[in-house]
């Protein structure tokens, strides 16, 4: 059991998300940063599609019962095992009465602790992910609180591993996310798409798990805003008639009215999310064969990144 | 991939894109992870591990001229009773029919009397986008949308007409409100309404409205579902 002693400020409960209920206009949720998620769970021992916790900004406090192994991976919350301090990126192995604290992230914006085992919460419609504005999944469709108590699915028991140190997300900087154009890039000018793959785009402090609302050059409309509602992909890049673009995540609503000019790659997903307000993003343009090429890349490197400890 | 069949919203154009995604369905078209219809165009979830992009082109390609004939499985239709009669339920009412020039009975009468096609289920979860409404009904939508619209909210604009499934911002005339939830998070199925689904409303009184927002309360109550 895990008992959550302080919650933070957006503590939720995720696997790999919802399937199908979209044409019910229920989102996929799950992890934002699905490379950091898959290797909480790896570190553990536990299967990708295992229930893991993303914490916002400040990370929890909490106690665990039995022993057992947990990892946190993604934002760079300083980690505390009663007080001391504990790698991330790592096995870490507790015993009965362990209280384990996630500080405030010095890079990034979301954290996720893996749990040997896996968190056992309810399944809703397939899955174990919290979707806060639905009131679904995880606790009673809610954010983690104090006093929450938490199960794990029995283990056996677990091997060390750690995550290499090259394979490790940097999240400070500039990142440049890559896209696709479309599906309305024909209602945008000239300007517009030079502007977009051209300009800096500032993050938001009103972005969250729905979106990213960014900032910056005017990505201008040829003709009208306003389409015949379609369906939102992962990653969509929105822009209403003030041209400045939202992109949408896993929380986002299924469809929607506002032009679409470009949509980014899966894997460069969970860098828009990890991306603070006040930090800019880039975007540069691929074609839909290098964006799957970028893809497979990416499942490569996640599979290559994870090291058993040698003894 | 985003599968456009038209640009119009046309009960035809809307019928080939749900019958496209039924032969997505049918087919089991590899890599077709889930799809999402909406008035005219489908998008399409595909895992590019399984499957490329113009395969999986060539592949509903060959279906789109199909989508023209198939037969798509018999439509619900769901019977949704609607209390138009408290202002407090209908805060839109009397100023859609002053607009429409109309009496808010002949409104009402002409609301309630139409028969509705779910196009599709988007924006939030269970909300469902319809048209059926006759053409006197046609209205601009709110100059200004309001910030909160509760749920249930029964609402035109233009020539559609909507219900609310969660509290939400919005743009339409609230002619009424349903004591029926579209969107249930505590039940085994969530959403009421599904893409296709026909909807009629019965309109009820006030205590009518207490008595089966009681019962959903309970939990006893059980949409008519034909």
């Amino acid at each position: 059991m895990i008992r959550i002693l302080d919650a933070g400020p957006q503590t939720t409960v995720q696997d790999l998300g919802r399937t199908g209920q979209m044409r019910y206009g229920i989102p996929p949720s799950g992890p934002v940063d699905r490379f950091a998620f898959v290797l909480a769970n790896r570190l553990v021992g536990n299967a990708d599609t295992a229930a893991a916790l993303e914490c916002t900004l400040i990370g929890p406090r909490f106690e665990i019962t039995d022993a057992g192994a947990i990892a946190v991976t993604g934002a760079a919350m300083p980690v505390t095992v009663n007080g001391q301090s504990a790698a991330g990126w790592t096995t870490i192995a507790l015993k009965p009465g362990d209280v384990v604290k996630l500080g405030p992230a010095r890079t990034g914006v979301r954290s996720y602790v893996g749990f040997a085992g896996g968190l056992d919460v309810p399944l809703v419609l397939g899955s174990r992910s919290t979707y806060l504005r639905g009131r679904v999944g995880g606790i009673e469709g809610r954010a983690l609180k104090k006093g929450d108590d938490l199960r794990v699915f029995p283990t056996g028991p677990v091997t060390p591993r750690r995550v290499e140190r090259r394979a490790i997300p940097d999240y400070t900087g500039e990142p440049t996310i890559r896209a696709i154009l479309g599906p309305q890039a024909d209602r945008f000018t000239a300007e517009g798409l030079q502007a977009l793959f051209g300009g800096r785009y500032e993050v938001l402090p009103q972005s969250d798990r729905m979106g990213s609302r960014l900032r910056g050059p005017r990505i201008a409309h040829a003709r009208g805003h306003d389409i015949v509602s379609d369906g939102i992909a992962l990653g969509s890049i929105q822009v209403p008639g003030d041209g400045q673009p939202i992109v949408l995540l896993v929380d986002r609503q299924s469809t929607g009215g506002y032009t679409k000019v470009a949509t980014i790659c899966s894997c460069d997903i969970g860098r828009v999310g990890q991306a603070r307000p006040g930090q800019s993003l880039r975007f540069h343009q691929i074609s839909v064969d290098e964006a799957h090429r970028l893809l497979r890349e990416a499942d490569t490197a996640l599979d290559a990144a994870v090291r058993e400890e040698i003894a | 991939m985003c599968v456009e069949l038209g640009e119009e919203i046309s009960v035809e154009v809307n019928t080939r894109v749900r019958a496209l995604e039924f032969l997505i369905q049918q087919k089991g078209l590899t890599g077709v992870v889930e799809t999402v219809p909406a008035y005219s165009s489908l998008l399409v979830y595909y895992d590019p591990r399984a499957v490329g992009y113009e395969p999986l082109c060539a592949a509903i390609a060959e279906l789109v001229p199909q989508a023209t004939t198939a037969v798509l499985p018999p439509a619900r239709t769901v019977e949704l009773p609607c209390c138009y009669e408290d202002p407090e339920l209908g805060f839109d009412l009397a100023a859609a029919a002053r607009r429409l020039e109309l009496s808010t009975d002949e409104l009402v009468r002409l609301h309630a009397g139409a028969d509705y096609l779910v196009y599709f289920i988007g924006f939030t979860p269970g909300l469902p986008y319809m048209t059926g409404m006759p053409e006197r009904l046609n209205i601009p939508r709110l100059d200004t949308p309001r910030t909160k619209t509760p749920p249930g909210s029964v609402g035109i604009g233009g020539i559609q007409c909507c219900i609310y499934s969660v509290e939400s911002p919005g743009g339409f005339w609230i002619l009424g409100r349903t004591p029926v939830p579209l969107y249930d998070p505590g039940a085994a199925e969530p959403t009421l309404l599904r893409p296709g689904d026909r909807v009629r409303f019965r309109r009820i009184d006030r205590a009518e409205f207490a008595t089966i927002g009681a019962a959903v309360a309970a939990r006893t109550y059980r949409p008519v579902i034909a």
